[in-house]
Parts: C-alpha cells; sequence; structure tokens
C-alpha cells in the first residue's frame, strides 16, 4: 500500500511516498514535452566494496541489464527502444542507478523493468564470465586515457581507509578473481526497496503514477541490508606525491584536497572558491560534462592557461555522502616542464589561501552558479537526476535550497574554506611525466600484414 | 514483451510539430527560432556553411580548426579579456568547434542575457581580430592537442581510417586538426584570410531556441548581423572520391596502451541520396540499435569482448564514412575482425529481418521526441534541416519517410555499403601481430 506523505517543498511540486517495504518515491508533474523518465537509485556504490570485492557494485549494475524472471535475456533489449527511448545505469562512489526516458506511454514498461531489475535479475553464469572480460575490456579503455590513469592514482594515494580510495571500476586483480556467487551475493544484499529511491518525472499524472509504482512494487519485500563498514580517513598530515612514470605524449598535472561532503557547512562555499578558480560547473553529474564552464577569467586559468604553462585546466567539486576530494586538473603545454605548471598552481592556490576572493569574483561566481542551475535542468532525465542523487546521498529536500545556499555564501566563509582546505598538508600532487622514449604514433606503422 | 499493434508513438505527437520559424535578412543571414518555455534560457547555434576543415587548403590543414581556437579571442571592440569577463560573468561558455564542413559557435544563456550574448556573438562571427599574442597561446594549446591525439588509439584509428578511405588528396582523408608542423607555420595572416574568405553573411545560419518571444528574436538578430556584410561565398566544389579498392588493412602499434580500437569502414552515401533512410535503418540494425545493434549483440553481449562497439554513418554533404569502432584487449583483434566480417556478410547475405526493419523504425521515429526536448536539441535539429534543405515540417514528415522504407530496400542498402571485401581497417594499440 501507498502511504500518503504530501509534504511540499518549496517549489511545491515534487512530491514524495514511502511505500511500506521502504521504496522511496518522488514523483514531479512536468508537461513541456510528451516524455516520461524513471531514475531507480541504489545506495550502494564502491565505498560499500572490501577489498577482493572492488568493483563488485559496477559489476553487478552490468548483470543487471541481463535478464530477470519475467524479462528473458533475449527479450531485454526492444522493451524501452519501442518506444523511442534512452537507457543506461551507472555507478560511482556512493550510487548505483538506472534509468530511462522515453515517450510517457512507456512509463508502466519503465517501471516493469525497474521492478524486475529490483526483485528478479538472473545472474546466468555464463553472464558472469562473459561480462568479466567486458567489464575488463572497459578497465583497460579507461587505462588509454592517462589523465583517467592519474585520476585512479591519484585518489589511491590520497586516501588511506577510507574505501573512496579504491577505483568504481575496481582493480584488476578483484575483476579477475570475483566469482558469480561474489556478484549475486552483493546483488541480493543491496537491492531491496529499503535501500532504495524510485524517481519519475515528465507528463505524468502523480496519482496514476503512485497507483503503477505500487502495483509493480509493493510485493518486493524490504530486507535488513547489515553494517556498512566506512572507517573514518585519518587527518592527513604531509603532502603525498604520486608519480606515474610511462610512455606518452604529454603531460599531466593533478592536485587533490581532502574535501567536505554534501552536508558539510564547507560544502557551498568550496563550490564558490571552485568557480572563481576554474569556472562553475554546476552540480549536475549527468549534464555537467555536457558544456565546459564558463572559466577564461578565474584565476587557475588565467594562471595556467594564458600564461601558456597549461592547455587545459579545470577543478572538480562533487557533492558526495562522505568527505571526498577537491581535485584541480592540468593538462601541460608540449614542451613545458611539469615543475613549472605545479610552482604556478601552487602559488596561485597559496595566494587564495592567504588572501581568499575578491566581492567581484564572489559576485560572479554565484551569477555563474546560478545560471549552471538552470541550465543543468533543462530536462525532465536531468531533473529526476538530482533529486534521485540528492535522496541517495543526503535527502532531496535540499535540492531545492541549493541556489539559496549557494546566494547566502560569504567571503568570509570562502576566505576560511580556502585557509583551511588548501594547507599543503591536506593535499596530495600528481604527476603524468611521459618517457621520452615515445614515438609518435604516425611514425611506427606495420602495413597490416604478418611480420 | 511484444510491441503494441498501434505502435507506442503517443498519438498526436508528431501531428503539432515543432513549426520553427525561418527568415532571411536581407544581407542573407538565415535566422531559425523557436520559442519554447521549459526554462528561462537560450540558446544560440550559429553555423557558417563552409568554414569547416574542407574548407583548409591542401598544404594547411587544420587551418579552420586553427579559426576555431582563436576566432573568439579579440574583436575590433574587445579584448580577449573583454570577451572572457562578458561571458565568464553571466555563467556563460561558449563553445566554439569546427567539422568537415561548418565552423560552429554554440552558448546558451539567461533570457535576460540573450541581447548582450547574441551581440557579443554576432561581434566574434564578424569582427575577430586574431591578436598576435592570442595566435601564438592558442597555438601552443593546438600542438598539445594533437600530442594527445597521437597517444589516443581511438583519434588515432579513427584519423588513419579516414586517411585509408579518402586518401591525402581528398580534404576528408586530412586530419581536422593538422599536423605539428603545419600549426606552427599558422600565423595571423592565414586566420584572417580564411575568415575573408570563408565567413560571410550568405553562409551564415543562426538557430534561436528558447524563452524569447518570436517577434523579439528577429529584431535583435537584425540588429546585431544586419548591418554585416561580405562577399558571396561560392559554393564549394568537392574532388572526386577515390575509386573502388578491394580490401585494405593497416596495424599503428602504440605497445604503451592497455586497449586496442579498431576503426573498419566504407565510403557511403551523400544526406541527399534518396537511399539515406534505407541506410540510415542498415546502420541502426547493424551498430546501433539498443546495445550497438547485431554487432554489439556478438561482439559485446554474446563474447564479451568489448566495451565499445558500434557503427555510426555520416551521409554529409558528400558521402561521409559508415565507421565501426570497437576497443578490445589486443588478444582479441582477430577475432573481433572476424566477428565484424560475419554480422557484416550475414547483413549482405540475408538482410535484416522483418521485425528488425520495424523495430529500428519506431525507434528513430520514437526518439524524436527526445531530441527535441531541451533547447540545445533542437537547435541543433534546426540546423540540420537547414544545411540539408529538410524543410521546416521536417519533424512531421520524417516519420512518414522512415515508414515508406521497405526491408528489400534496407537490404539493398546493405549489399551497396558493407562488402567486407572492400573494407578499410585500422587497428591502433598495443597490437603488432598480423591483420587480414
Amino acid at each position: 500500500m501507498v502511504t500518503a506523505q504530501p509534504e511540499l517543498t518549496e517549489n511545491s511540486t515534487v512530491r514524495e511516498h514511502v511505500l511500506d517495504n521502504g521504496l522511496r518515491v518522488l514523483v514531479q508533474e512536468v508537461h513541456t514535452a510528451p516524455l516520461a523518465t524513471v531514475w531507480c537509485w541504489y545506495r550502494v556504490g564502491s565505498k560499500d566494496e572490501r577489498p577482493g570485492l572492488t568493483g563488485v557494485s559496477h559489476w553487478v549494475e552490468h548483470m543487471n541489464f541481463k535478464g530477470s524472471t519475467n524479462i528473458p535475456r533475449d527479450k531485454v533489449k526492444g522493451i524501452i527502444e519501442q518506444y523511442g527511448g534512452y537507457w543506461n545505469g551507472y555507478t560511482w562512489i556512493d550510487q548505483t542507478t538506472y534509468t530511462e526516458t522515453a515517450t510517457r506511454d512507456a512509463l508502466d514498461r519503465m517501471l516493469f523493468i525497474e521492478a524486475e531489475r529490483m526483485s528478479s535479475c538472473l545472474y546466468d553464469p555464463a553472464d558472469c564470465e562473459s561480462e568479466r572480460t567486458v567489464i575488463i575490456s572497459e578497465l583497460q579503455g579507461g587505462e588509454n586515457d592517462p589523465d583517467q590513469l592519474l585520476d585512479q592514482e591519484l585518489t589511491a594515494t590520497a586516501f588511506r581507509l577510507h574505501p573512496y580510495r579504491h577505483p568504481t571500476i575496481g582493480w584488476l586483480s578483484d575483476l579477475q578473481t570475483m566469482t558469480r556467487d561474489d556478484l549475486y551475493g552483493h546483488y541480493r544484499r543491496f537491492y531491496v526497496p529499503n535501500n532504495a529511491t524510485l524517481v519519475i518525472v515528465g507528463d505524468v499524472d502523480r496519482d496514476d503514477v503512485l497507483r503503477a509504482v505500487d502495483g509493480h512494487f509493493g510485493g518486493i519485500e524490504s530486507r535488513e541490508i547489515g553494517p556498512r563498514f566506512h572507517p573514518v580517513e585519518p587527518e592527513q598530515l604531509g603532502e603525498r606525491r604520486v608519480t606515474i612514470a610511462k610512455e606518452g605524449t604529454t603531460a599531466y598535472l593533478k592536485i587533490g584536497f581532502h574535501g567536505p561532503s554534501l552536508t558539510d557547512p564547507d560544502f557551498f562555499p568550496l563550490l564558490v572558491l571552485d568557480a572563481a578558480l576554474t569556472g562553475a560547473k554546476g552540480i549536475n553529474l549527468w549534464a555537467s560534462f555536457r558544456t565546459p564552464p564558463p572559466q577564461r577569467s578565474t584565476r587557475l586559468y588565467q594562471a595556467l592557461v594564458n600564461s601558456g604553462l597549461a592547455s587545459a585546466v579545470s577543478g572538480g567539486v562533487v557533492p558526495t555522502q562522505q568527505p571526498f576530494l577537491y581535485t584541480i586538473s592540468a593538462t601541460v603545454t608540449e614542451g613545458i616542464e611539469l615543475a613549472r605548471v605545479e610552482h604556478a598552481a601552487v602559488h596561485a592556490i597559496d595566494r587564495v589561501r592567504a588572501e581568499g576572493i575578491t566581492e567581484d569574483e564572489l559576485v560572479k561566481a554565484k551569477n555563474q552558479l546560478r545560471a549552471r542551475l538552470v541550465f543543468e535542468n533543462d530536462s525532465i532525465t536531468n531533473i529526476a537526476h538530482q533529486l534521485g542523487y540528492f535522496e541517495t546521498i543526503a535527502s532531496w529536500r535540499r535540492y531545492p535550497t541549493v541556489a539559496q545556499q549557494i546566494a547566502a555564501v560569504t567571503l568570509e566563509q570562502v576566505a576560511a574554506v580556502a585557509a583551511a582546505r588548501f594547507a599543503s598538508s591536506n593535499r596530495t600532487i600528481g604527476w603524468f611525466a611521459p618517457s621520452a622514449s615515445h614515438t609518435p604514433a604516425g611514425g611506427a606503422v606495420s602495413d597490416g600484414r604478418a611480420r | 514483451m511484444t510491441p503494441p499493434d498501434a505502435g507506442p508513438v503517443a498519438a498526436g505527437l508528431q501531428i503539432r510539430g515543432l513549426s520553427p520559424t525561418r527568415e532571411v535578412l536581407a544581407n542573407g543571414v538565415t535566422i531559425l527560432s523557436k520559442q519554447t518555455t521549459t526554462t528561462p534560457a537560450v540558446t544560440l547555434h550559429a553555423s557558417l556553411l563552409v568554414a569547416g576543415s574542407t574548407s583548409d587548403p591542401a598544404s594547411l590543414a587544420g587551418l579552420a580548426h586553427f579559426v576555431s581556437r582563436t576566432i573568439d579571442r579579440g574583436t575590433t571592440r574587445l579584448s580577449a579579456d573583454e570577451i572572457a569577463e562578458e561571458l565568464d560573468g553571466r555563467g556563460v561558455s561558449l563553445s566554439v568547434s569546427v567539422g568537415r564542413h561548418a565552423l560552429s559557435l554554440i552558448a546558451t544563456c539567461l533570457s535576460e542575457d540573450f541581447d548582450a550574448i547574441l551581440s557579443l556573438l554576432a561581434e566574434i562571427v564578424t569582427t575577430p581580430t586574431f591578436p598576435a599574442v592570442e595566435v601564438d597561446r592558442r597555438r601552443g594549446e593546438i600542438v598539445t592537442m594533437i600530442r594527445q591525439d597521437e597517444d589516443n588509439p581511438a583519434a588515432v584509428a579513427t584519423d588513419g581510417l579516414m586517411a585509408m578511405l579518402y586518401g591525402k588528396s581528398h580534404p576528408y582523408g586530412r586530419p581536422i586538426r593538422g599536423t605539428v608542423d603545419i600549426v606552427e607555420g599558422i600565423d595571423r595572416a592565414a586566420l584572417q584570410r580564411f575568415h575573408a574568405e570563408h565567413i560571410a553573411p550568405d553562409a551564415m545560419t543562426l538557430a534561436i531556441v528558447g524563452d524569447v518571444e518570436p517577434g523579439r528574436t528577429l529584431d535583435v538578430a537584425s540588429r546585431a548581423l544586419g548591418h554585416w556584410t561580405g562577399m558571396r561565398i561560392e559554393k564549394p566544389t568537392w574532388p572526386p572520391l577515390p575509386g573502388a579498392f578491394g580490401r585494405r588493412t593497416r596495424t599503428i602499434p602504440m605497445m604503451n596502451k592497455s586497449q586496442t580500437d579498431i576503426a573498419y569502414g566504407f565510403t557511403s552515401i551523400a544526406r541527399s541520396d534518396p537511399a539515406y533512410y534505407a541506410y540510415s535503418l542498415m546502420n541502426n540494425i547493424l551498430g546501433q540499435y539498443s546495445l550497438g545493434g547485431r554487432l554489439g549483440d556478438s561482439i559485446r553481449e554474446r563474447q564479451g569482448m568489448a566495451y565499445y562497439v558500434s557503427s555510426a554513418l555520416d551521409a554529409n554533404v558528400i558521402p561521409g564514412p559508415l565507421m565501426i569502432r570497437a576497443g578490445v584487449n589486443p588478444s582479441n583483434v582477430e577475432r573481433a575482425v572476424q566477428s565484424i566480417d560475419a554480422e557484416l556478410t550475414a547483413l549482405l547475405a540475408s538482410g535484416p529481418t522483418a521485425e528488425e526493419v520495424v523495430e529500428s523504425k519506431q525507434y528513430l521515429i520514437g526518439s524524436m521526441p527526445r531530441t527535441l526536448e531541451t533547447n540545445a536539441g533542437i537547435a541543433s535539429f534546426l540546423q540540420t534541416i537547414e544545411r540539408f534543405d529538410l524543410g521546416l515540417d521536417y519533424d512531421v514528415r520524417m516519420p512518414g519517410l522512415l515508414r515508406a522504407v521497405s526491408r528489400d530496400e534496407v537490404h539493398e542498402a546493405a549489399k551497396r555499403a558493407l562488402d567486407p571485401s572492400k573494407a578499410a581497417i585500422v587497428v591502433a594499440g598495443p597490437y603488432d601481430g598480423p591483420l587480414t
């Protein structure tokens, strides 16, 4: 049965219901296009994995597209496609989530798929084996990108204890040894209604949606998940460094600082500070990568890119459940020493640490963030993503307050966050230093016949 | 789970239609607009239709790309820093990109900033100055990008395939970003000359989509762009496509990498070819539908060899490539290429099943409302219909065009396009073994 809890937020458009089995349902009507989107979120990500099973959450995500009791393996594809729809899923440190967006008349099928996924995926042993090599291929594709490789090593160096230290895709040795039972056990433990949030946004009627949700999910039983092991990362006492020396053409620099979780009072001041340093990205992981941030007048763009030291710079603050990293990344211009780029970046960071930002920078950062919040909510898929994301790491009720919290950030708060977080003892510096022996790809070519 | 008979696209979706507005200013600039009220924002999407890399002089591959990296770094009135302030202060990022045929400038702004951002965009397009100091700064960035591409197996494989398919004497065969040597030699004068010769009012289309009243759109656009004069731009002529070849393969070892990229392809057809819709369905069935079509089924789902495998059809102003891409472990290169061969052979021998044709039609037709959900999506769609002269009612007509295609026509497209004995194949990555 559906338990009505019609508590309205400031914008009065999101309706929340919790089923008896603990499934939290968020519905928002948006009637601008004849579409509907569903996101089903689970509070399980790579931080819930122990050594030996790193990557299990992501692998489980892959397995959950491979048939269920009522969706035979060869009928998975086509259910959403026949409505012109798009489906996908992703796994990260705090969450695993699945989505479909299609014409509104696909809503019942989307809910059906998500209910099946929650309750009865197959985990055929042959499919588990076949997917092992797909995932290793995904890992190796990532390793082809030096920037991604450096990010993985930097994170593993910055964290000693907290499971945020291992990559979401997992370590290769774990991917080679994990078993079907490991996968299935993880699935059965975490894929329960009391660990999930279901978000529906679009050209739908709220009452119809809730009736349909009850029909599809009401019969799924809740189950205790058991204790999670999330040790507190000890305070970092001194700068850490990691250098990857590998063949390549281009050098990369990353500087990571232990940052605040979403619910830490430092979060929004850091968001503003990042906008002043590298330009505002907004806070929608699903949307923000689509357009580059406005950044040409920012401190680090001026110091690194306009000075000719780097060809690109970026900064990343992402809302997370527990304290993660704030990372600054730069691609070193051909012919420039990595050390020079590091020096210039650290100089700019130390300056903001000592002086904070200016009133003009504060105004500009807030303008940027205000605009990005509009841009990143331009589709029902993006709107629904944010509700589910916030609910999974904290509470969806925080989302409507984001604009206010950004507007309320003061110069003093930004300065305090810079002073505290940008201490050298809190940072990890990563280099990707390409070795000189590299032969440019164009120069080493065979004609394709056996040699 | 069988498709319902009536077809799932909600009745009425296609009837209403997008109904955009099209106006041509006296100087030839085409303005396409559509008001939406989903968010208080506007997307501006300008296309300069003969300023793509195919307009690079043969000896200056990368010139159009260099223009795209510098055109917004100074105008007769504003310095690079002043432009940056204007954009950053309003939270706007201007993306300038270049393809084979067009140079595009895309920006999304709040509705309240529409007038200012359109004026700025017009100024950037019409009066760029390419300051020498900016040209030198951006040169360093471009050289770094080219060096990154050289270390990226996916980029190496696709550039290698384009060179193999089109040859160095065809503009499609040359890398869009050029080479380090060429880029080192491009100066301010070359950029100015490219601008003078390829960027003019009659070759500009501006799509404006968002929360602005239709009347105001044209007023503001006329004020920003109406005064612009420029020479008429001749329609470009294209060198003939290279003649028919047998199967060609090339291996580019990059032993410092983990995964090997395969680029496997053919030249296809122009967008204006009557067989376009049959090709589009054929491509969807081969390497798009659901998770990579038949190729995805075989190489990812059944054999577990790749995280990504798909095909892409670029039916363009001239026949672009039909390109299959996959990333595989080096030990699977031969097996993956054989699997691609097998899927192509099966499709050209027996054609698609009737069910596949129905499913792909439903998918492509049904995805239109998603394509047109956002301002950015509508703006790109408007640019496509203008570039290929598809008509302002194309969103309403497109379902009928697809429905009219028969299974035999899709089969015919496969026979024309997919003969493995004529394929060009480039493999880049930690692989130096055989390739046949």
